[in-house]
């Protein structure tokens, strides 16, 4: 059962086959087992587990099953939640018990999910590996000497290796799609404002999106369908988002009449031939599914990842400004005065790569650079939102390796700061724009995942899921056997 | 481009040690220097943003909805005293 | 020799919203610490701000009322700096794009009116309050305040000394209670002002200002003000230079002492905020806000000025507060035939004795159709002007009205001839040498009778008709 899908596992609990509590202990003992070698899991509490499984059970015979009931959904260290403790994988947290749930929390509750533990990430979602995690790194399963990716690297390692069916992640600059891309998972970074932030842990709020990490594209759906909507509580969450039959999109098993558009600023020389090649299979298979590949060009893209290297920071700078020992969080000891205790309290507490951004960010927004930095790069990001418009009008999709490359080694690329950065150049200009990103497995390079990008105008998650659910059928990718925790 | 990491770090209340200024001042330094190809960018007459959509400003009715929470959420402080959280003296 | 003073002042207001700006927290003065706080107005992780649109309403209203320009659309920033009472480290504020600009106040001054210019109104959130007294090397930090909604309405330069500034502060107060935007109660906080100082000679640029802060009464900030222009004036002619600082000012020494020090002057490092979109109106919405607005301080002394004939110190008098206006207006329904006699009986009589008592007009103890009862009876000489100030008092702990009380204390005077021209026949009958005297040329003596009459009639006597009757029949 274990690397059952969500989907499959939701029909057989329906079909009485199988009971709430004995899919939570089957997970759990997964956990139990593998956990220590990957490190996915930083938190996992199996009596409370349990405890929401026999609920599930009884609320299940007494009223019927609600969208998600009895089925077990990880959960990133990013979420804020009231049973439990909530770190963001951060020293300066490590005591932090929220008082209250996130709202995507709250929906998969009132969906009857069971949510189990809080998985692995870089602190503070900074990251493209996990390696930056004060609670150590964590590993990819198809390799245990490679990274899982980042930030939401325990959830994808944890899907993967099936120690949960399926997990929530937080997006930003790619940090759903590259791990997911990395360890052979489906991952979907819904629209921006399509779901709510309140009480996910912010890293930067105009680009922050939370989202499904799954085994296939309609596990991914049923959960974006229920985290989905409206929240009066984020400003940012749109009210009237038009709206997707998020199950109905993934029962396509054609491209008939699909324009993709293939960008060329993301097939240039130099990528890994491996993944080169994966992903031109992948879009000659959805040729011969009946699409049309339309050369287009994102004539920004380059600059994407430098927008982003402002933007990013500087948003995370004065979000990260809260943690000052006040009110909750990491405080020194015997602080000298209170500039002591705010420098020292964040010393101690914040680790080197979340220094890093907010002296990135601090820079860039003081003053005689912020108009040569800050505003620039969001002049940029205009530029960059405006070259997937008009991308969109000769297209209905695009289509995009996920990561340049595969799973890289721990400690392979922790040295320069700069190199970890691009390991996002594909991702990130899908968060600036605030569209909606997938990743879905099409093919391997020496046993290590590749993952195919597909993104799509703002609130048309159902072309991607339309576009995904098709190449999914007519391969076989989500069912390739990993070589970890045996099979069920 | 040289950029003084300390009165950075000063501005973001973060102390470095020696050893932490010596690395993490390069660094930055290579970071900026990195997104400096922004200025290559053309964008004479382009508008910066700041949010990816165009959204309405939600309504929120005037009407208290929160109740006295103060226990559950002085749970986590790290020092109070009679419902005030106690910080080192505020110099005027 | 001589200095020219340019003052600028910024003032913010707590807006009298029932929550905070971006919170459903409750905005009541006066709770326990920190039991009016959420996980929003705390700065927890993942929290993020909601807007009070009446908190934004009532910022558009008062930007119509200083006739300034309100900008349909505009945004929300960050100020990013470290202190206890402000809990996210940064506090959401409007920079380059504020909701009202360009308006202006006309103030008196000595010889008319002038025009001060307010640059613009932003709206923003209040900080959080630090308590050090008694406190042994700790701060106390209440975060109740924290989020409540202010409005920051800031001055061009324009006031060139302390009893202008005090002016404009006056001015803005009244507005803002007469628009019900703010309490303005400045022992509360709810009404602070910041004063920036500087001095230059005649034509020259302007000179270097230092910014005063802890300013909580009218009082306090005039001699704040003067104490800074003088300073300055001192330092410069002394040889030295203003140095751009902030200082705060003691009332109880009566100086001020800079914050330098502290630490190096701030970098806000303001930016967009990305958790709330532009703020709009359309004209419609703007519109109907205007339409709503109540009758402003000037317009009604006018309106009082013109239509009863008051005095301009009465009309200014009556007008301080909307209160005031209705209950005069509510005593002129009562009392139409002399709205003057009603001026004069409210702003002399009853307000005096408000005050003594600390007793606000809205909760007098005598109403308008009260007081309205006792004017009646001077008006038809049933009472005199002295018994009605008796009864007057008697009204303020009672609650009779007029002629009860008139009744009771048998004050009705005597207005008919007859009865005055007996005892003034009797006065003059005892007394023939003042009669002589004052026929013969000694005009001064009518006091004498007066007082005799008023005796012989334990002050019952209608003095006007005294008056009268004593001259005719004095006269021979």
């Amino acid at each position: 059962m274990p690397f059952s899908t969500l989907s499959d596992i939701q029909s057989r609990l329906d079909a009485g086959q199988t009971t709430a509590v004995a899919v939570a202990k089957t997970y759990l003992d997964r956990i139990a087992a593998f956990n220590g070698d990957l490190n996915a899991f930083v938190d996992i509490d199996p009596a409370h587990v349990l405890e929401q499984a026999e609920a599930s059970d009884a609320y299940r015979a007494k009223h019927g099953a609600r969208a998600l009931e009895g089925l077990p959904i990880a959960v990133k260290d990013i979420f804020c939640t009231q049973d439990g403790p909530t770190r963001c994988c951060s020293n300066i947290l490590k005591d932090f018990h929220a008082p209250y749930d996130a709202h995507v929390i709250t929906r998969l509750k009132e969906a009857g999910a069971v949510l189990v533990g809080k998985t692995n990430m870089d602190e503070f979602a900074m990251g493209s590996s996990t390696e930056t995690s004060a609670f150590g790194p964590c590993r990819n399963p198809w390799d245990l000497e490679r990274i899982p990716g980042g930030s939401s690297g325990g959830s994808a390692s944890a899907v993967a290796a099936a120690l949960a069916p399926a997990a929530l992640g937080t997006d930003t600059g790619g940090s759903i799609r590259q791990p997911a891309s990395v360890c052979g998972i489906t991952g979907l970074k819904p629209t921006y404002g399509r779901v709510s932030r309140r009480g996910i842990i912010a890293f930067a709020s105009s680009l922050d999106q939370a989202g499904p990490m799954a085994r296939t594209v309609k596990d991914a759906a049923m959960i974006a369908a229920a985290i989905s909507g409206h929240d009066s509580m984020d400003s940012t969450s749109v009210p009237d988002a038009p709206a997707v039959d998020w199950l109905g999109a993934c029962d396509k098993t054609d491209m008939k009449g699909l324009r993709i558009g293939k960008p060329k600023e993301y097939f240039v020389d130099g990528m890994d031939a491996g993944v080169r090649a994966a992903i031109d299979a992948a879009l000659a298979e959805c040729a011969a599914l009946g699409a049309e590949i339309v050369d287009i060009s994102l004539p920004h893209t380059d600059a994407a990842v430098a927008a982003y290297y402002v933007i990013a920071p500087s948003e995370a700078s004065a979000n990260l400004s809260r943690y000052d020992a006040v009110r909750f969080g990491h405080r020194c000891e015997n602080p000298e005065d209170l500039l002591d205790m705010y420098t020292r309290s964040r010393d101690e507490g914040f680790g080197a790569e979340v220094k890093r951004r907010i002296l990135t960010g601090t820079f860039a927004l003081s003053s005689g650079y912020y108009d040569a930095y800050y505003i620039k790069a969001q002049q940029v990001r205009t530029l960059i939102r405006q070259d997937f418009i008009d991308a969109f009008e000769q297209v209905d999709v695009i289509a995009t390796p996920t990561s340049p490359i595969t799973a890289f080694k721990l400690g392979e690329k922790t040295d320069d700061p700069l190199t970890m950065y691009l390991s996002d150049i594909f991702t990130i200009a899908i968060n600036l724009a605030g569209l909606p990103g997938m990743s879905q497995p099409c093919g391997f390079v020496e046993g290590l995942p590749v993952g195919l990008q597909w993104i799509a105008p703002a609130w048309r998650e159902d072309l991607i899921l339309n576009a995904a659910s098709a190449y999914e059928a007519a391969t076989d990718w989500v069912k390739t056997p990993i070589n970890f925790g045996g099979e069920a | 481009m040289d950029i003084d990491v300390r009165k950075v770090a000063m501005l973001s209340r973060i102390r470095l040690t020696d050893d932490e200024a010596a690395e993490l001042g390069p660094q930055l330094s290579n970071i900026i220097g990195y997104v400096e190809q922004l200025s290559a960018v053309n964008t004479d007459g382009v508008e910066p943003i700041a949010h990816p959509h165009d959204i309405a400003m939600p309504q929120r009715v005037d009407a208290v909805t929160n109740s006295n929470r103060r226990d559950a959420l002085q749970a986590s402080a790290p020092k109070t005293e009679s419902g005030l959280y106690v910080v080192p003296k505020v110099i005027e | 020799m001589s200095w020219e003073v340019v003052i600028g002042l910024e003032v913010h207001v707590q807006v009298n919203t029932k929550t905070k700006q971006f919170c459903g927290c409750s905005t009541q003065f006066g709770a326990e610490p920190n039991t009016q706080t959420c996980p929003v107005c705390l700065g927890m992780p993942g929290q993020l701000p909601v807007l009070n649109m009446e908190a934004a309403r009532k910022t558009v209203l008062t930007g119509l009322a200083i006739n300034a320009d309100i900008n349909l659309v505009s945004k929300f920033d960050r100020k990013n700096y470290f202190y206890p009472d402000l809990p996210k480290g940064y506090q959401i504020t409007q920079f380059p794009l504020p909701i009202v600009e360009h308006g202006y106040l006309d103030i008196p001054v000595k010889d008319g009116e002038k025009r001060i210019g307010i640059t613009r109104i932003h709206m923003e959130e209040d900080a959080g309050k630090s308590m050090h007294e008694g406190l042994d090397g700790v701060s106390h930090i209440d975060l109740n305040r924290s989020g409540v909604p202010l409005m920051e309405i800031v001055s061009e330069p324009d006031m060139a000394d302390a009893d202008e500034a005090i002016a404009y502060l006056k001015q803005l107060h009244q507005l803002v209670c007469f628009l019900d935007v703010s309490g303005a109660n400045m022992e509360k906080g709810q009404f602070r002002c910041d004063a920036n100082v500087s001095v230059r000679r005649p034509g020259e640029p302007l000179g270097t200002r230092a910014e005063l802060k802890n300013l909580n009464s009218f009082r306090f900030i005039k001699q704040a003000i003067e104490y800074e222009v003088n300073r300055q004036i001192e330092l410069i002619e002394d040889g030295g230079e203003v140095v751009q600082e902030t200082r705060l000012f003691d009332s109880a020494k009566g100086e001020s002492r800079s914050m330098r020090g502290k630490e190096e002057a701030h970098d806000y490092r303001y930016f967009p905020e990305p958790d709330l979109p532009p703020l709009r109106f359309t004209q419609a919405e703007v519109d109907a806000i205007r339409a709503g607005m109540p009758e402003l301080p000037g317009q009604l002394r006018k309106r009082f000025e013109t239509e009863y004939g008051l005095s301009p110190y009465d009309a200014d008098v009556l007008t301080q507060t909307r209160d005031l206006a209705a209950w005069y207006e509510a005593l002129v329904a009562a009392h139409p035939a002399d709205p003057k006699r009603c001026a004069n009986w409210m702003a002399n009589e009853l307000l005096g004795r408000l005050k003594e008592s600390g007793t606000d007009i809205a909760e007098s103890p005598v109403s308008p159709q009260r007081l309205a009862g006792l004017l009646e009876r001077i008006a038809d000489n049933t009472i005199s002007g002295k018994a009605a100030k008796d009864v007057l008092d008697a009204m303020m702990t009672s609650e009779d009205d007029a002629d009860a009380i008139i009744d009771a204390r048998g004050l009705k005077q005597v207005s008919d001839s007859g009865a005055i021209d007996a005892i003034i026949e009797e006065v003059m009958a005892a007394n023939p040498a003042q009669v002589e005297g004052y026929r013969g040329g000694k005009e001064k003596l009518l006091g004498f009778f007066v007082g005799q009459v008023m005796k012989a009639s334990r002050g019952k006597a209608n003095p006007g008709m005294v008056n009268q009757r004593l001259k005719a029949l004095l006269k021979g």
